[in-house]
């Protein structure tokens, strides 16, 4: 099978390889839009920077629009072209995949809400370093799921899998370090809580980032490996 | 070629270049006994193995070997001139009656070779029915449509038995309430469903084990359409149903397998699921997504 983005063209029908791009264009030009939203919110928080914060949680509407349009082109293909095999994954993937980005982009606005209270407050608070680190971490992942789903690259997409599993081991880490904080000087706990919800809100959009990859894998593979172990996920896509 | 073939014989191959649309190009050594997915099942009604058919010294269907099991449904799908008809008139011999075709590999039924010289190919035809792309009753009444089978293999005895052969029929093929006031009508001013449906009855009033249907419903209308693929999925609880069809949606429905055809190879057969999510070859794949066809 071809490994690249031309594997939705070639159809005898030109006005279905054009609907498909425009899926897969759309698609990629909200994952644009989220990813931005997840980096402006980290710059906000760590910057203090109030008045970007409440850019971010406007933009979050054309976010949500974008999610609309895109569920009413899948269900127009899926009416009438009745697409099947590689296509009619495409279609169901980014139908799920298009809700990840949405929540992507509602934990970027749940950042942005903490940034403006935390700038409100002045005071930098401690915990920035972990959460500049895992946000940065995060944002890896979810450039290389949004690469991984144009290219159609299953090896990538595992990669971002495994991820995954380091993320969630840098939030415990990050959780434990802010707990020491809070007990150190209990002025913090407020503070702390606030930058707490920041990295949960950073753990999540590892998680979308990771169900995106494993839809990367069913679209290339045929396979779903959702809720499979990581060892058969690493079997469909070697295979 | 007989004028009887000719109305029902619109996929004689006449292709044997390589399909090139589609980004894929494969040749015969490629395809040939090669066949991906599941041939094969544990407890097969039709066993066929290494299956050749030519027309002169065209070689229309290049060595394949296929189980069809028991009371399973199962599509024939490929583009035209692919060989599904002609291998589904492998299976009852109707392509006896076209003078230059030979048959060639082992086609067993229940373990019996159905090109064995001593076949009875009238019993044959009994056991293993067919219903055509168009619909053709007899210039006769419904009844005797349907009774014409009976009659014939001496199914009936009595004029009771027979009433009850046709009304079971009738009621199979999903008829009957529409009929049973009018059975000394001809069969030829029913609609096009309803004939389709009187050809099923015919088909099945004879008892048969499989019922063969090449693109039954490819002259008919989305609602007469439904209702034969009701009735497929109503007879496969007793009938081995093998159905060639253009229609990949209407093979995505009623079957349980799926094999895909391509210039006389059987390239892939799988579980129907399996074939229009993720079918393991890339000619099957460039096919049902409408790369080529």
């Amino acid at each position: 099978m071809k490994n690249d983005e031309d594997v939705y063209g070639d159809h005898i029908s030109h006005q279905f390889n054009e609907d498909l791009a425009g899926l897969k264009e759309d698609f990629l030009r909200m994952g644009g839009m989220v990813e931005q939203q997840v980096v402006d919110a980290i710059d906000a928080l760590i910057e203090g920077d109030g008045h970007r914060a409440d850019e971010i949680r406007a933009r979050d509407k054309q976010v949500d629009q974008l999610e609309l349009e895109i569920d009413e082109e899948a269900t127009r293909i899926i009416a009438r072209r009745q697409p099947a095999a590689r296509d009619l994954r495409l279609v169901l993937s980014v139908i799920k995949m298009v809700a990840d980005l949405e929540r992507i982009g509602d934990e970027a606005k749940k950042i942005a809400k903490f940034a403006l209270s935390l700038s409100e407050e002045g005071k930098a608070p401690r915990g920035y370093v972990e959460t500049r680190h895992i946000g940065n971490h995060v944002s890896q992942m979810l450039r290389d799921s949004l690469d991984a789903f144009a290219r159609l690259d299953s090896e990538l997409a595992l990669r971002i899998m495994k991820e995954d599993k380091r993320v969630d081991e840098e939030y415990q880490a990050a959780t434990r370090t802010l707990v020491t904080f809070m007990m150190e000087d209990p002025r913090n706990i407020t503070r702390c809580m606030s930058v707490m919800w920041v990295l949960r809100a950073l753990e999540r959009v590892g998680d979308h980032s990771c169900n995106i990859a494993e839809h990367v894998i069913f679209m290339a593979k045929g396979e779903d490996v959702r809720h499979t172990p990581m060892e058969e996920a690493e079997k469909v896509v070697s295979n | 070629m007989n004028t009887m073939n000719s109305a029902i014989d619109q996929d004689v191959p006449v292709k044997d270049e390589p399909e090139t649309r589609g980004g894929a190009t494969f040749n015969d050594a490629e395809l040939e006994g090669r066949t991906v997915g599941k041939p094969f099942a544990d407890d097969p009604k039709f066993t066929l193995r290494d299956v050749e058919v030519f027309y002169g010294d065209a070689r229309a269907i290049k060595g394949i070997s296929l189980d069809i099991a028991k009371n399973e449904v199962i599509a024939f799908i490929g583009p035209s001139g692919c060989g599904k008809s002609t291998f589904l008139r492998c299976l009852n011999r109707m392509n006896d009656s076209i003078d230059i075709c030979r048959v060639k590999g082992q086609l067993q039924l229940d373990g019996e070779d159905i090109y064995d010289a001593k076949r009875d190919v009238v019993e044959l035809r009994a056991r293993v029915g067919m219903v055509f792309q168009k619909p053709n009753p007899f210039p006769k009444s419904i009844y005797d449509n349907v009774a014409y089978g009976p009659r014939i293999h001496g199914l009936a005895n009595r004029k009771s038995d027979l009433d009850d052969i046709v009304e079971r029929s009738l009621r199979g093929a999903g008829l009957w309430n529409e009929v049973k006031d009018r059975l000394d009508s001809p069969g030829t001013g029913l609609s096009g469903g309803q004939q389709q449906r009187l050809c099923i009855a015919r088909a099945i009033a004879v008892s048969p084990e499989v019922v063969l249907m090449d693109e039954p419903c490819s002259a008919l209308d989305p609602i007469a359409t439904a209702r034969i693929e009701e009735l497929i999925a109503e007879l496969s609880q007793s009938y081995t149903i093998i159905i060639v069809t253009h229609s990949m949606q209407q093979a995505a429905r009623v079957s349980d397998r799926t094999a895909y055809f391509h210039l006389g190879h059987l390239v892939e057969v799988n579980e129907t699921n399996k074939v229009f999510t993720a079918p393991q070859h890339e000619l099957t794949e460039s096919y049902i997504t409408g790369r080529f066809g």
